[in-house]
């Protein structure tokens, strides 16, 4: 088919080197566009950082010129935006590009995003002076490069073949007419990929003088072929048009118990992740504020999920919380050895209030009110937590213990929890001879 | 004892009020990679927006995002430092393309990885030097729960007006920590668009009028030509060296925020008659300043606050209220004070102080100290 008038590029000179692949590429992808009667206005052409990148000028199509590498990852997101396989993404991308991109090739091919990437390989990096990039192949010299790769460079249309998703990937040798082969490209549903070969004429040919292109090659080990070609679902963008709000009226808590509570108060639980600290935190807090309170919760960790301590700061007061830290507490509820290395700093600040402690533990020295009770003996590790909540409920009466169940009693934690056992638990005195501490008899 | 019916409450942290916010607002599209502490943001978006995409990673969550704003819808995405140093070129890209987005950076202990699960206020000389060149990133800090909610939807609102990437600054604790959230507080919710160009004559991508924010068309478009370049650019959006042209065209970036940042500026002033001392706080340690200021107005000293939340670009208007005051103190939760360098660069001023530390929330006796010291 000869070519219309230009429908995709404008009159003016290419931008590129005298035989150069660009140029071909170029004219060949207008040619493939005609072949397949698309409007340049349903074209939407991304391109790379490399000499191919200064196409953007010559097309008449919608042009999104990115950075270096980066071209597949946008033309992704155009892509999955459009979310319209009417509307043709092709990306224009040099063998520089995809190596620093390589992620977003293998990406944007694994789920089937609807583009076409067109690889322009000419083994080197033509705009910054010839240095090799990872497709140079063994042998292949370049100026930074003058003894020639020591390795065989990527194949790329095997790489995103391995990959499953792609719809189409060929290699192709950048001469003459390869119109009908990139117009098979452009047809596919999903993604497609085509690998043109070239050589840079100002730094490929130089350093290489006489090789010709089907000699690099042959000599590569790189096969010119078709490697994919099949009918893939292409990736569809779910665009939901119902939610329900993360929160409504109808989750609000009324005020349904009394609190004589007159100044802020400040609690910390310290105790091992995993044991309920977070939840024991929770309950107390949703009861305070079912008593009428205003309350915060702040969370500390560390890093892994389920390991080493698990901490938090509960403020619970009548006027509004401004500071949400707790540098001295009123009471500290201390439940695993975790528990007493994060609380150390804080229990040796504190001035007054008092610390419940595990009597598995020694309490460090501390001007608070040190109270052993064996909550992991009477309790177990896993209810350590909310034994001490329930303790120190009692201890303090800050609301009525009718709030604390209330709560506790909507969560599923309470459908497997003997409740009767626990405060049999709690009421049962305790004495503690094991430790040389100052001992407190409850 | 009788039982005081308080008015009904929420049990929310800020993550929940951002995001819901953001999907009131009309946000299309969430892009996350995972990152402690940004995560609540990633599921509850997952719950609530329009579109979810959990990217391969950082690089390509702004990447992907940007794909969206060229096609006129308003991406989100949130993360942290080491997540958004991956991003930093990509939202460079954004800049100059002038795509609209919303980057909610979650601020943690570093450098590096640092603590993952440790707050912090360390990125702001970072946001400050982000644009290559000299240019302002606009950055928005919440300093409550009803920032949380109401500054959300205006820093979309700023990336839609000025066509350009917003950072809005929390940190850890503004984003997991739970709080009693009073139900009236939640004001209502404008939907915000994206106006698209509807000139009879030909669309030109970075034309301006006297706004200096060119006119938007989406990538697609049926009639225009539509072009988006990362490289200094013509007003046609196509790539030049250093013409005239092109470098005003880069000069108007700035020129915009400077020119429209009466619209989006946003501050608490409590100014207090008769003091000498100014405190300055934003983000997690201005609810230490305001506990601060309270009890040292209890204690019948006389103080005044600022809070800016419109942190970057800085606003006349702060240099205005400074100029007030005898004694400055600037506290925030990093190594150096780097708001107060930002204002007062690293020479400071003998008038300033700062009350800075890392690891742990600046209590707010560290602030009633250095305000009442001599």
């Amino acid at each position: 088919m000869e070519l219309e008038k230009k429908k995709f590029l404008t009159d003016a000179d290419l931008p590129f080197c005298k035989g150069c692949g660009h140029n071909h590429i170029a004219a060949n992808t207008e040619k493939a566009l005609q072949l397949l009667g698309y409007d340049p206005m349903n074209v939407v052409l991304v391109t790379d950082i490399g000499c191919h990148g200064i196409i953007d000028k010559s097309f008449l199509t919608h042009t999104v010129h990115g950075l270096h590498g980066r071209s597949v990852a946008l033309a992704t997101g155009v892509s999955a935006a459009l979310n319209n396989p009417e509307k043709k993404v092709i990306v224009f991308i040099g063998d520089g590009g995809a190596t620093i991109g390589m992620q977003h090739l293998i990406d944007a091919a694994h789920n089937g995003f609807n583009m076409t990437v067109v690889i322009h390989n000419n083994m080197l990096y033509g705009m910054t002076g010839g240095q090799p990039s990872e497709f140079t192949p063994a042998g292949f010299k370049t100026p930074t490069l003058p003894y020639g790769g020591k390795k065989t460079g990527y194949d790329i249309c095997k790489l995103i073949a391995a990959v499953e998703g792609a719809s189409y990937v060929c290699r192709l040798e950048g001469i003459s007419d390869f119109s009908e082969q990139l117009a098979e490209a452009f047809s596919k549903k999903g993604f497609s990929l085509v690998e043109v070969m070239e050589i840079c004429p100002s730094y490929g040919v130089k350093s290489n003088p006489g090789m010709k292109l089907s000699k690099v090659i042959e000599n590569a080990g790189l096969i010119i072929n078709k490697f994919v070609d099949r009918e893939v679902d292409n990736y569809k963008t779910e665009v939901k048009t119902e939610f329900r709000s993360l929160f409504s009226e109808s989750d609000a808590i009324q005020t349904k118990f009394p609190s004589k509570l007159e100044k802020p108060f400040r609690l910390m639980l310290c105790g091992s992740a995993g044991e309920g600290v977070q939840a024991a935190a929770e309950f107390i807090l949703k009861a305070g504020i079912t008593s009428g309170l205003n309350g915060t919760k702040k969370g500390s960790y560390p890093v892994t999920d389920g390991v080493g301590f698990s901490a938090a700061e509960i403020i619970l007061s009548s006027e509004e919380i401004l500071y949400t830290g707790s540098p001295n507490p009123d009471v500290i509820c201390v439940t695993s050895s975790d528990g007493l290395e994060y609380a150390r700093k804080t229990l040796a600040n504190m001035k007054g209030g008092k610390l419940f402690i595990d009597s598995s533990l020694k309490a460090p020295d501390t001007k608070a009110e040190v109270i052993y009770f064996p909550f992991r003996e009477r309790g177990g590790a896993k209810n350590s937590s909310i034994y001490s909540i329930f303790y120190f409920l009692t201890k303090t009466q800050l609301f009525p213990m009718d709030s604390l169940l209330s709560v506790f009693n909507e969560n599923k934690i309470a459908k497997k929890f003997d409740q009767d056992k626990m405060f049999q638990a709690l009421n049962e005195p305790f004495v503690d001879g094991l430790t040389d501490n100052k001992k407190v008899i409850v | 004892m009788s039982v005081e019916i308080k008015e009904n409450q929420l049990i929310m942290d800020g993550s929940e009020l951002i995001i819901e916010s953001l999907a009131r607002s009309g946000a299309d599209v969430f892009i996350g990679y995972p990152i402690t502490p940004a995560n609540l943001l990633y599921s509850n978006s997952l719950e609530r927006f329009p579109s979810f995409f959990a990217a391969p990673d950082e690089i390509s969550a702004l990447q992907w995002m940007c794909g969206f704003s060229t096609t006129g819808k308003f991406p989100v995405t949130a993360t942290s430092f080491p997540g958004f140093a991956l991003m930093l070129e990509s939202v460079n890209m954004a800049y100059m393309m002038e795509l609209p987005m919303l980057i909610i950076l979650v601020q943690r202990l570093g450098p590096a990885t640092g603590s993952a699960t440790c707050g912090a206020q360390g990125d702001l000389a970072l946001l400050t030097g982000a644009i290559s060149g000299g240019f302002s990133l606009p950055v928005i800090s919440v300093s409550s729960m009803k920032d949380c909610w109401e500054l959300s939807h205006n820093a979309m609102k700023m990336a839609i007006d000025l066509r350009t990437p917003v950072v809005l600054l929390t940190s850890k604790e503004e984003i997991m920590t739970l709080a009693s959230f009073a139900i009236s507080q939640l004001s209502e919710i404008n939907l915000l668009e994206r106006k698209q160009y509807s000139g009879a004559e030909t669309f030109v991508p970075y034309k301006t009028n006297e706004t200096l924010v060119p006119d938007f068309l989406p990538v697609g478009d049926k009639k225009n030509q539509v072009r988006y370049t990362a490289s200094t650019h013509d007003q046609k959006g196509i790539i030049q060296n250093t013409s005239k042209e092109a470098i005003d065209n880069t000069k108007r970036l700035e020129l915009k925020h400077q020119k429209n940042l009466k619209h989006h500026l946003y501050y608490e002033y409590d100014g207090e008659k008769g003091a000498n001392t100014l405190l300055i706080s934003y983000g997690i340690t201005a609810s230490a300043s305001r506990e601060a200021v309270k009890n040292l107005r209890e204690q019948g000293e006389k103080v005044s606050l600022l809070i800016p939340k419109t942190l970057l670009p800085v606003a006349p208007e702060y240099f205005d209220i400074i100029e007030k005051y005898n004694k400055i103190v600037i506290a925030e939760e990093n190594l150096s004070g780097q708001y107060r360098k930002i204002l007062f660069g690293e020479f400071g001023n003998k008038k300033v102080s700062g009350v800075n530390g890392i690891a742990e929330m600046i209590t707010p006796a560290r602030i009633t100290e250095v305000v009442l010291s001599k």
